[in-house]
């Protein structure tokens, strides 16, 4: 068979990668074989639906597989796996397919099994507050869910009105609440993920303490479909507390922003929920690109911060805010702010923190990192990559600077290879140089499968791929991704 | 001159409205309150008046239970000079508002007062219009569109009707009730915050101010609209004739 080439777009050039020719092609005894076991109707070959689940959101990946499969249940995620486990195809496992690094997409013809009719609430336990649902819901709809019933899910992301519960479980989603609520891998109390040879594993408890024997849960949770499909997920859920309060900060340089995370620590304590940031280049792009949104501040600064409190005693925490707020503006940590009076100022807030992704898209060409370094570090890189760049391209930094987590994007009018030349391996160095990680919530996928190295030891990341053969032997599930090539060679 | 700024505690717009269990109301515990969309809107126009310099003072007034003074707060931090809180547990309809609205204007002398078009919560839209009746003022409702002629001393108003706009010019004072359409409103500044924490907000009680509170209208009971019922299809036009005639009985 040929040898298929595939570079990513936008991504180191050093990186091209072949199909791997131990994988079998897609034959038609085996499309009437899943159509066998799930119905014509949830076998896609239209040759548009196929193109959307070839794409990823950032419209920078693109693979070329032929079919997409809808199971509607665990079982059908069985045979298929098995099926294709015993026939050596590839599969690529999809969620809401919003994912950042070119995880969610085939490189080459993977079959693409998409959990999207696995959408149902299975039990929901209302003094526990625990979940159970399949992997297939959408996080905004869950959210929706447990509105109803007076509580929120333990994340909660930019993405949320198209990202899966299985999805975000598989890439161990951060987002904006991981300060009060910590990760995933403390909230998920249980999943039911299917192997590569289609054995299901009922890992679904639903108790807060278990400990018996090896917790099999965490290898799942942020490995990206490469060990497994998720197809359930319990997890524990917040009640939903009535005073909640968003403040939008402008501080004149990042030194008042790392002082007033400190401070907001310490005098907001338990209420406090988020803790955002963003630059001016940041604010403009949003307020270029957006329609009907403003900048809350009456003038521009270097740096804009919200914060969020979450309590369940409106007068007090919002006194609470206030004094703190106030007492920062006369220390001189904060140049100027304002407070949301209601839901709606509340969200359009939010709009301009959660839109820059989007901003960024219509913007152009996007290079985009995801780094966690030491929070007196994070500016740094922003400003060092700005000097190293200049005119060639914009760059922004804004991110979840409560968890130390940088959200570092490069926009230019197009993707040109000397561009990328000039921000990596530069950004990678610099992140491994300060101890930090490439990726801290985005996942590796596609785009850094071979950058591991800069955050793992060499003997690490050997045993993850002894994990991944023992599991995973024939490598059918979401191949070139995560782990670097190398291992794995053909 | 003054201006009045009435003011509702409201649940929150984006929030989603449950019917309390025993019928008597909207659910309010441990859900968001917030000023009325309306009347941050009215607030606004009246700031930016003042700001033009054709007002001295803006006052904002609230009517209810002790935590309205959370909305007057609010009020202040935007920039009005000081707040009026009437406090009572009692929920009034809009003649009560009215009433104790013009006992207010009676003893401030305003030369505007300014109120949203409607309270979200029960979309009366009906207390503007009464105060003005009571005072005898003119109104002009549903405005979009605000301008002053100190000279004259009237008010060019733009409304907002169905079968478009309507500019009226009315003397003042007059009563002024605002649509969505008239302007943003500004979010609470910090400066503004801690200037409001030294604004002085009045209370006073119905009793002060010579109210008659009994109401003509008493509400028997809140109930949730009929949930949509699922769609039924038919197998040909007979079977929809007869349906339409003997299930529908609209044919």
């Amino acid at each position: 068979m040929l040898l298929q080439q595939y570079k990513c777009f936008g991504s180191s050039a050093a990186s091209k990668i072949q199909r791997n020719p131990l994988f079998s092609s897609l034959d038609s005894r085996d499309v009437s074989y899943f159509k066998e076991i799930l119905g014509e109707k949830n076998v896609i070959e239209d040759k548009e639906r196929l193109e959307t689940a070839n794409t990823d959101w950032m419209h920078k990946y693109k693979g070329s597989s032929k079919l997409m499969l809808l199971p509607k249940n665990t079982q059908e995620v069985s045979q298929i796996l098995q099926y294709c486990d015993s026939r050596r195809l590839a599969v690529v496992p999809q969620g809401g397919n919003t994912g950042l690094v070119g995880g969610s997409v085939p490189v080459f013809d993977e079959v693409i099994i998409n959990v999207g009719l696995m959408n149902k609430v299975l039990a929901f336990d209302e003094v526990s507050g625990v979940l159970v649902c399949e992997a297939g819901c959408i996080l905004e709809n869950l959210a929706t869910f447990l509105d109803t019933k007076g509580f929120i899910m333990p994340l909660d992301l930019g993405a949320k009105g198209s990202c899966h519960i299985g999805g975000n479980v598989s890439t161990n989603a951060g987002g904006l609440r991981l300060i009060r609520y910590g990760s995933l891998h403390g909230t998920v109390l249980g999943l039911e993920a299917v192997t590569a040879n289609g054995n299901v594993l009922d890992m679904l408890g639903t108790l807060r303490k278990d400990n018996t024997g090896y917790d099999l849960k965490h290898l799942f949770i942020g490995s990206e479909g490469s060990l497994g499909i998720v197809t359930k997920v319990s997890i524990l859920t917040q009640p939903k507390l009535s005073s909640v309060n968003l403040a939008f900060i402008a501080c004149k340089d990042y030194l008042s922003c790392q002082k007033l995370l400190v401070e907001a620590k310490r005098n907001l304590g338990e209420i406090l929920s988020a803790f955002e940031f963003l630059d001016n280049n940041s604010m403009d792009l949003v307020l270029n690109h957006l329609d009907g949104v403003r900048n809350p501040v009456s003038c521009s600064e270097n740096f804009y911060i919200l914060i969020e409190t979450t309590g369940s005693d409106e007068t007090n925490d919002r006194e609470k805010l206030e004094a703190f707020l106030l007492k920062s503006l006369e220390k001189g940590l904060v140049s100027d702010g304002v407070i949301a009076q209601d839901i709606n100022q509340a969200s359009s807030f939010w709009r301009i923190r959660e839109g820059i992704t989007e901003a960024l898209q219509k913007a152009g060409a996007v290079y985009k990192y995801d780094l966690s370094l030491p929070v007196e570090e994070i500016y740094n890189i922003v400003n060092d990559l700005r000097g190293k760049l200049g005119d060639l391209a914009n760059v922004m930094g804004y991110g979840h600077l409560g968890d130390g987590n940088l959200h570092l994007n490069i926009s230019a009018a197009e993707y040109n290879d000397k561009l990328l030349g000039l921000i990596e391996p530069y950004v990678y160095e610099w992140t491994s140089k300060h101890r930090g990680s490439i990726s801290a919530e985005h996942g590796l996928g596609v785009m850094k499968a071979n950058e591991i190295f800069y955050s793992k030891s060499p003997e690490t990341v050997a045993l993850m791929a002894s994990i991944k053969k023992l599991l995973d032997p024939k490598g059918i599930l979401n191949p070139y991704k995560v782990l670097p090539h190398s291992l794995f060679s053909h | 001159m003054k201006i009045l700024v009435a003011v509702k505690r409201v649940v929150d717009y984006a929030v989603k409205i449950r019917v309390k269990p025993d019928k008597t109301g909207v659910e309010t515990q441990n859900v968001k309150m917030s000023m009325n969309p309306f009347c941050e809107i009215a607030l606004e126009e009246a700031l930016r008046i003042k700001e033009a310099g054709f007002a001295e003072e803006v006052i904002a007034v609230s009517i209810g239970p002790s935590q309205c003074v959370d909305t007057l707060r609010t009020g202040l931090a935007m920039g009005a000079d000081r707040g009026i809180h009437v406090e009572t547990n009692s929920s009034f309809l809009p003649l009560t508002i009215a009433k104790i609205l013009k006992s207010l204007a009676d003893v401030e002398n305003p030369g505007l007062i300014f109120l949203g078009k409607q309270a979200i919560d029960d979309d009366c839209n009906q207390t503007g219009q009464m105060v003005a009746a009571l005072l005898g003022w003119p109104q002009a409702t549903f405005a979009s569109k605000v301008v002053l002629d100190k000279d004259k001393n009237v008010a060019t108003v733009d409304r907002e009707v169905d079968g478009g706009l309507e500019t009226l010019n009315v003397d003042l004072p007059a009563v002024i009730t605002t649509d969505l359409r008239l302007n943003q409103p500004r979010y609470a500044s910090l400066p503004n915050i801690m200037k409001a924490k030294s604004k002085p907000i009045k209370k006073m009680t119905v009793q002060d101010l010579k109210v008659d509170i009994k109401s003509d209208i008493e509400i028997l009971e809140v109930t949730e609209p009929p949930k949509r019922k699922s769609g039924v299809m038919v197998s040909s036009v007979d079977e929809l004739i007869d349906k339409l005639k003997n299930e529908a009985h609209v044919v």
